[in-house]
C-alpha cells in the first residue's frame, strides 16, 4: 500500500485531469444556470401576473359619461313632491331631444345607451335642487357598459354585428353624441365611492373596503390583546412543562391549518351554534382573528426572545416585580417588532378569502354596512363575486379591484418596513 | 520565470536580514499583501517566504492579520463578500492570484484544517474519500480505500476507527475529530497544509497528539500553523513569524524568536507585556 | 343597548379604578409610607380589575346565552297545535317568521298565535336586555364595595393586581387551544351526523360523488353519491402538479441565493420573492382563469391536443407559482443553518461550489427542506381560492392533468356556499371533507414541524 504521504501531489497537467476540471466546471455552470433559470421563471410569472392584471384592469379605473340635457317638465314631476315624479318618462324625453329622428322600437335601442339607473340619478339631482324644475338640468350620466367597452375600443367594431352586444345603428348613435362632444372619460370614482351593483358602470368598492375595514377592526382588537397576552406568558411566565409544550406545539400547528377549516369553524360555531348574523363583519373578523392569532403569538415572541436578558436582569436586579419588568421594560423595546408582525398579520388577513366565504360575505350587497352587525361583503370576496360575474365589463373591474386590494397590501407592508427600520435596534 | 527570480531575490533580501539559512527552498512566497475587508485594512504590505518541509509558525495577539494572512495562501478569503488582496502570492513560482489560476487545483494543493473540527455530517470513510473523489485521485474502489486507510494511519486516527469507519464522523470526540479533518487534508495529497489554530478548540491531551502529529507531517508537508499558544509555537515549528496590528514583525528561525528577538514589539510580547 | 351595557361597564370600571386610587392615596398620605405595600396605582387597578372583569364576562355570557334560551322559551309557549309533529327545520321556520314579524317585516298575513308570539317574544327581549343591565350593575356594586373594603396600608394590591394578570394572560394562551379544540369538536359533531346518514366506507372508498342529487328529500344519501375517491385523487392530482412546479423552482433558487448570488442580487430578489409570497390567493385563482388556463387552453389547441377550460394543469401550476416562495425561503433558511465551516471545509478540499452544494450542504441540510416541501404539499392540499376559481365542480376520477377534477376544498365551498340547512347530507358533507382535510393537513404539518425542528436542534 502507498503511504499517502509520499504520494505525489496531483498532477493537473495531464489531458485527463484538464478534461476532468473542465467537467467539473462545466457542472458547476450548469447548477448556477438552473438557479438563473428558476428565479428568472419565478420572477417572470410574476411579472405576467401583474401585467396582465394592469392590462385588463387599467381601463376600469375610467367610466365613459354622456352629458344629457334632461326637460325637468311639470307634467312628469311635481313641484311639492320632487321625489315622487315619472322619471322614466323624464329620461326618455331626454333622449328624445337628443335623437328627435328616432321613433318606434329604435326608441328602445336608443335608451340602451345609458347606464340602467339613469333615472334615479336624475330624480336624486332633481331632489337635491329643485330649481330646474320646469327647466331643463343638464347631467352627465355612466353610459351603459356595452358603450362604455366600445369607447374604451374593447369592442372590435370590425367584429359581426350579431357577435358583439353593440348594433351598428347604436355604434352609429354613440358617435353622433362624441361628435357633438357629449361623451367624456373622466376618473372613475365610482369605483371607490358606489358599492356593488350589477351593472358594471356602476359597480365600485366602497361597500367591500367598508366591510373590509371592520373585519380587520374587529380582528385586530380580538387578536392583538390576546395575542399578546398569550405571548408574554409563554415566553416570561410560563414554566416549561407538557402543558406549555402543549400550547406550543398547538400553535404552531394552528398557523399551518388551511384556512378554509377556519371557516367551517366560524360557520358552525359562531353561525349555527352561537347565532350570530350571517355575512356580518363581525364573525368574519372574528374568523379571521382566529387565523392570525398564532401569527401574532410567534411574531410577539420572537421580538421577547430577541431583548437580551441582561434588561431583565437589570430590571429584576432594583427590585422591580416580574410583572413590572415585563411591562415597563421587555414590552416596549419589543413592541416595534410585536407592531411590525402584527402588521402583516393583519395584511395577511386583510387578502384572506375562503373563509369569509363560508360565513357568507360573498353576498350581493348594494350598500356599506353601517355597523359590524350588518352584511357586508370585503375587498377579496367582492373580487371573486366579480371574477364570477358574466358581464365583459366585470373582467376590467375584478383587474381593477385586484389592483386596490394589492395596493392596500403594499401600503400596509411599507408601514410594517418602515416601522421595522425605523423603531427596531440591533443589541 | 520572472516569479522565481523575484522569489531569488525576496529570499536572498529576507536572509540577509534575518540572518536565515539559505539552502532551505521557498515554498510560497507572498509580497506586499495587503487585505482589505470593504473599507478596513487588515494586513499592511506583508512578505514574506516560507520553506518547504518545514513548520512555519505564525504568532501574533488576536485581530492582529495571521488567519487573514493564512486564508489568502489558498484564497479561502474568496469565500468573504468585500474581501480583497493585493500584492502577490506564489506557490512554486505560481502566482495564486492570476487570472488563469483555477481555485479548485490551488485548494487541492494547499489544504486547510479550521479551527473548530468542521467534520462533514457523513461517514468517517466518506469524510476522507470525498477530496479524492472529487478530484478523481482513485481509479477503484479498492485504490479509495487504501487512500482513506493511509491517510487515517497518516493523521493517527487507523487504530481508533478501523472498526467504525461507517459511522458518522461527528461521534467522535473532538481531538479525533480534529485528526480526521487532517486525514481529510492529506488525502488529496497537497503540498501544503495551511492550520488555523488547530488546537484551540482542544484539550491538553488531544493537543500534544496534534503536535506530535504535526511534528510527524513535516517530513512530506510544508506546513503553515497560526496559534494563540507561544508554547505551541516553540513547540512545533522550525521558523515563526509575529503579527502585530496587520504588520509581520518579525520572521526568524523559531528558536531565535524566542530568545533573541530583534523587534521591540515581540519581545514585548514573547514576555507576555501584552497580547 | 348591549352597547350601553358594556359602555357602562367601562365606565363603572373606570371610577372603580379612580375610587381606588384615591383610597389608596389616601393610605399612602395618612400612614407611615414605608408600611404600605403598594402603590396607589395598583390599589386602583386591583378595584378595577374585580369591578370590570366579572361583569364584562357576565355581559358576553349573557349575550351569546340571551337569543337560544329566549328561543326556548319561545317555542315551549307556542300552542301545542303549532308544534305537535313538527319537525326541526319546521319549527326553525316558525321562530324565525315571528321574528321577522317582530321586526316588523311582515310579508304575508300573519296568524294571531304568531303575532301574540312576537309580542311575547319582543317583551322578553326587552326584558332581557333590561335584566342584564341591571344584574350587570348589581354584580358590580357587589364586587366594589368588597374590593374597596379590602384597601389596607398592608394589603399587598400589586401582588393581587399581578395575580388578576396572569390569570387573564394564561386565558388568552388558552385561547389557541379553544380554538382547536373547537376546530376538532365542530368538525367531529357534523362529520359524525354526516356518518349518521351516509356510511363512513361508502365516504372514504365510494367511487362516485354527486351531492346535489341528495338536495332532493326522497333521494337522502346510501345511492353512492358520497364516495368521495374522486375529490381525493383530484386533490392529489392538483397538489402533485403544484408541487411539480414549486418543488424545484423552490429549490433551485434557495441554491442560487445560498451559493452564487452576489448580496446585492440577493437584497432584490429576496423582496421579489416575498411579494409572490403575499400575493391573496384569490389573486391567484383569478390569474388562472384570466391568462394561464386559456393560454394553455390555445397552446393544446395548436399541438391538436384538447384541453378542458377548468384544467387540472392550469389550477395546480398556478398554486405552484403561490408556493415556490414558501419552499425557496424554507430551503434558504435550512441551507443556512448549515454551518459555515462545513461549507469552508469542502472549498477548502478544492471542491467547486455545485460539489459543495451537492454533496456536502445539500445532504447536511436535506431533512429541512423535506420538511419545507411537507408543508408545501399542506399547503396545496389546503389551498381553496384558486382551485374554486380555476378547478373544476364535477368529481370526475382521471389522473389525465388535462382534464377537469374537483377538490376537497373546491366541494367544501359549492357545499356551502348560499343558505345551509344544518340537516342535510350535503351541508353535512362538506364537514365530512372538512374532517379528512383537518386531518391530513395535520398529519403533514406534525411531521413537518418535528422534522424542522429535529433538524434545527442539530446545528444549535
Amino acid at each position: 500500500m502507498v503511504d499517502i504521504a509520499t504520494r505525489p501531489p496531483i498532477d493537473w497537467s495531464t489531458p485527463a485531469a484538464r478534461a476532468r476540471r473542465k467537467s467539473r466546471y462545466a457542472a458547476n455552470r450548469r447548477l448556477q444556470a438552473y438557479g438563473i433559470a428558476a428565479i428568472s421563471l419565478a420572477i417572470g410569472l410574476l411579472g405576467i401576473l401583474i401585467i396582465s392584471l394592469i392590462a385588463t384592469g387599467y381601463s376600469a379605473f375610467v367610466t365613459t359619461r354622456i352629458t344629457v340635457d334632461f326637460p325637468i317638465s311639470t307634467e312628469y314631476v311635481n313641484p311639492e313632491d320632487p321625489a315622487r315624479g315619472n322619471y322614466r318618462a323624464v329620461v326618455k324625453a331626454g333622449i328624445e331631444e337628443l335623437f328627435p329622428n328616432v321613433t318606434g322600437p329604435d326608441e328602445r335601442a336608443l335608451g340602451q345607451l345609458l347606464t340602467n339607473n339613469t333615472q334615479f340619478m336624475v330624480r336624486d339631482a332633481v331632489v337635491a335642487d329643485p330649481s330646474v324644475i320646469g327647466g331643463k338640468l343638464s347631467l352627465s350620466v355612466p353610459a351603459s357598459d356595452p358603450f362604455d367597452q366600445l369607447n374604451k375600443g374593447l369592442v372590435d367594431r370590425n367584429t359581426p354585428e350579431d357577435e358583439r352586444r353593440v348594433t351598428d345603428q347604436q355604434i352609429q348613435w354613440f358617435d353622433q353624441l362624441e361628435a357633438e362632444g357629449r361623451v367624456s372619460t373622466p376618473f372613475n370614482w365610482g369605483l371607490f365611492f358606489n358599492s356593488d351593483s350589477r351593472f358594471p358602470e356602476l359597480a365600485g368598492l366602497a361597500g367591500a373596503i367598508v366591510g373590509s375595514f371592520y373585519a380587520l377592526l374587529v380582528c385586530f382588537l380580538v387578536a392583538f390583546p390576546i395575542g399578546i397576552a398569550a405571548a408574554i406568558y409563554l415566553e416570561e411566565f410560563a414554566p416549561r412543562n407538557r402543558w406549555t409544550d402543549l400550547i406550543e406545539v398547538n400553535i404552531n400547528n394552528l398557523a399551518a391549518v388551511p384556512s378554509i377549516v377556519f371557516g367551517l369553524l366560524g360557520l358552525a360555531v359562531f353561525l349555527n351554534f352561537i347565532g350570530l348574523p350571517r355575512s356580518a363583519p363581525l364573525v368574519g373578523g372574528l374568523v379571521l382573528a382566529l387565523m392570525t392569532l398564532p401569527t401574532i403569538i410567534i411574531v410577539t415572541r420572537a421580538s421577547l426572545k430577541a431583548i437580551p436578558p441582561s434588561i431583565r436582569e437589570a430590571g429584576l436586579g432594583i427590585g422591580a416585580s416580574k410583572h413590572q419588568m415585563v411591562m415597563h421594560h421587555v414590552l416596549p423595546l419589543a413592541l416595534p417588532g410585536i407592531l411590525t408582525g402584527t402588521i402583516i398579520g393583519l395584511a395577511q388577513a386583510l387578502g384572506e378569502t375562503a373563509p369569509l366565504l363560508l360565513i357568507g360575505m360573498n353576498a350581493f350587497i348594494t350598500s356599506p354596512p353601517g355597523g359590524i352587525l350588518d352584511a357586508a361583503t370585503a375587498l377579496p370576496t367582492q373580487v371573486f363575486i366579480w371574477a364570477d360575474s358574466p358581464e365583459r365589463g366585470f373582467v376590467a373591474l375584478t383587474s381593477a379591484g385586484i389592483l386596490v386590494l394589492l395596493g392596500f397590501l403594499i401600503i400596509m407592508n411599507s408601514i410594517a418596513i418602515f416601522l421595522r427600520q425605523r423603531l427596531e435596534r440591533s443589541w | 520565470m520572472n516569479d522565481a527570480s523575484m522569489s531569488a531575490e525576496m529570499t536572498a533580501n529576507l536572509s540577509k536580514s534575518l540572518d536565515f539559512d539559505q539552502a532551505a527552498k521557498p515554498k510560497v512566497v507572498a509580497k506586499d499583501v495587503n487585505v482589505f475587508y470593504g473599507e478596513k485594512q487588515a494586513l499592511f504590505d506583508v512578505s514574506i517566504d516560507i520553506v518547504e518541509k518545514s513548520v512555519t509558525a505564525f504568532i501574533g495577539p488576536s485581530g492582529c492579520g495571521k488567519s487573514t494572512f493564512l486564508r489568502c495562501i489558498n484564497r479561502m478569503n474568496d469565500t468573504i463578500e468585500g474581501c480583497v488582496v493585493k500584492g502577490g502570492i506564489s506557490l512554486d513560482g505560481d502566482d495564486i492570484y492570476a487570472p488563469s489560476l483555477d481555485v479548485v487545483e490551488l485548494r487541492a494543493r494547499v489544504g486547510m484544517v479550521f479551527q473548530k473540527p468542521n467534520p462533514f455530517p457523513k461517514s468517517i470513510y466518506e469524510n476522507v474519500s470525498y477530496g479524492p473523489r472529487i478530484h478523481g485521485l482513485a481509479r477503484g474502489k479498492t485504490e479509495l480505500d487504501e487512500i482513506v486507510e493511509s491517510s487515517l494511519k497518516r493523521a493517527g486516527l487507523w487504530e481508533e476507527v478501523k472498526d467504525r469507519l461507517n459511522e458518522p464522523g461527528t461521534g467522535l470526540s473532538g481531538g479525533q475529530q480534529q485528526r480526521l479533518c487532517i486525514a481529510r487534508a492529506i488525502a488529496v495529497s497537497p503540498e501544503v497544509i495551511l492550520m488555523d489554530e488547530p488546537c484551540s478548540a482542544l484539550d491538553p491531551i488531544a493537543t500534544a497528539r496534534i503536535e506530535e502529529l504535526i511534528d510527524e507531517l513535516r517530513a512530506n508537508f510544508t506546513i503553515i500553523i497560526v496559534t494563540h499558544s507561544m508554547q505551541q509555537a516553540a513547540r512545533v515549528s522550525q521558523r515563526t513569524a509575529f503579527f502585530h496590528l496587520g504588520i509581520l514583525v518579525e520572521l526568524g528561525a523559531t528558536e531565535q524568536i524566542f530568545t533573541n528577538p530583534s523587534d521591540k514589539r515581540t519581545q514585548d510580547y514573547i514576555t507576555g507585556r501584552f497580547g | 343597548m348591549a352597547g350601553y351595557a358594556f359602555l357602562l361597564i367601562a365606565l363603572m370600571t373606570t371610577a372603580a379604578y379612580l375610587l381606588g386610587r384615591g383610597r389608596g392615596a389616601r393610605i399612602w398620605a395618612g400612614g407611615d409610607g414605608s408600611k404600605v405595600h403598594s402603590l396607589p396605582g395598583y390599589h386602583g387597578a386591583f378595584v378595577a380589575a374585580w369591578v370590570g372583569i366579572p361583569a364584562f364576562i357576565l355581559g358576553l355570557f349573557w349575550l351569546f346565552l340571551q337569543g337560544p334560551i329566549i328561543d326556548q322559551f319561545l317555542i315551549a309557549s307556542l300552542p301545542t297545535s303549532m308544534t305537535d309533529g313538527a319537525t326541526a327545520s319546521q319549527i326553525n321556520l316558525l321562530v324565525s317568521e315571528i321574528k321577522n314579524v317582530a321586526a316588523g317585516q311582515v310579508f304575508k298575513e300573519p296568524t294571531p298565535d304568531i303575532v301574540a308570539a312576537a309580542e311575547r317574544y319582543e317583551l322578553w327581549g326587552q326584558i332581557a336586555r333590561w335584566a342584564m343591565i341591571v344584574v350587570a350593575l348589581a354584580v358590580m356594586v357587589v364586587a366594589l364595595s368588597f374590593a374597596r373594603s379590602r384597601l389596607a396600608p398592608r394589603f399587598r394590591a400589586r401582588n393581587a393586581f399581578e395575580h388578576v394578570l396572569s390569570g387573564l394572560m394564561i386565558f388568552c394562551s388558552v385561547v389557541a387551544i379553544a380554538t382547536t379544540i373547537g376546530i376538532v369538536s365542530s368538525l367531529v359533531f357534523e362529520a359524525w351526523r354526516f356518518f349518521t346518514m351516509v356510511p363512513v366506507t361508502e365516504f372514504l372508498f365510494g367511487l362516485r360523488w354527486e351531492p346535489q342529487i341528495a338536495l332532493r328529500d326522497d333521494q337522502v344519501a346510501g345511492l353512492g353519491a358520497f364516495g368521495a375517491i374522486p375529490v381525493f385523487t383530484g386533490t392529489i392530482l392538483i397538489a402533485f402538479l403544484a408541487m411539480l412546479v414549486a418543488t424545484p423552482i423552490g429549490i433551485f433558487t434557495a441554491i442560487y441565493l445560498v451559493e452564487y448570488s452576489s448580496d446585492r442580487a440577493r437584497k432584490i430578489i429576496k423582496p421579489i420573492m416575498e411579494i409572490l409570497a403575499g400575493v391573496p390567493t384569490v389573486v391567484y385563482g383569478f390569474f388562472a382563469v384570466l391568462t394561464v388556463a386559456p393560454a394553455i387552453r390555445e397552446f393544446g389547441g395548436l399541438i391538436g391536443i384538447a384541453v378542458s377550460p377548468n384544467s387540472a394543469i392550469a389550477a395546480g401550476g398556478v398554486m405552484g407559482i403561490m408556493i415556490i416562495p414558501f419552499i425557496s425561503s424554507l430551503s434558504d433558511d435550512a441551507l443556512n443553518a448549515v454551518p459555515r465551516s462545513m461549507r469552508d471545509g469542502s472549498l477548502a478540499l478544492g471542491a467547486t461550489p455545485s460539489e459543495t452544494m451537492i454533496k456536502v450542504l445539500l445532504p447536511a441540510a436535506l431533512p429541512g427542506i423535506v420538511g419545507g416541501v411537507l408543508l408545501g404539499v399542506s399547503r396545496a392540499i389546503g389551498e381553496t381560492m384558486i382551485v374554486v376559481m380555476a378547478a373544476g365542480l364535477i368529481a370526475s376520477l382521471t389522473l389525465n392533468p388535462l382534464d377537469s377534477v374537483t377538490t376537497v376544498t373546491v366541494q367544501i365551498v359549492t357545499l356551502l356556499i348560499g343558505d345551509t340547512e344544518f340537516d342535510s347530507p350535503k351541508t353535512l358533507a362538506a364537514f365530512a371533507l372538512g374532517l379528512v382535510l383537518f386531518l391530513v393537513t395535520l398529519c403533514l404539518n406534525v411531521i413537518a414541524l418535528r422534522i424542522v425542528r429535529k433538524y434545527r436542534e442539530q446545528y444549535d
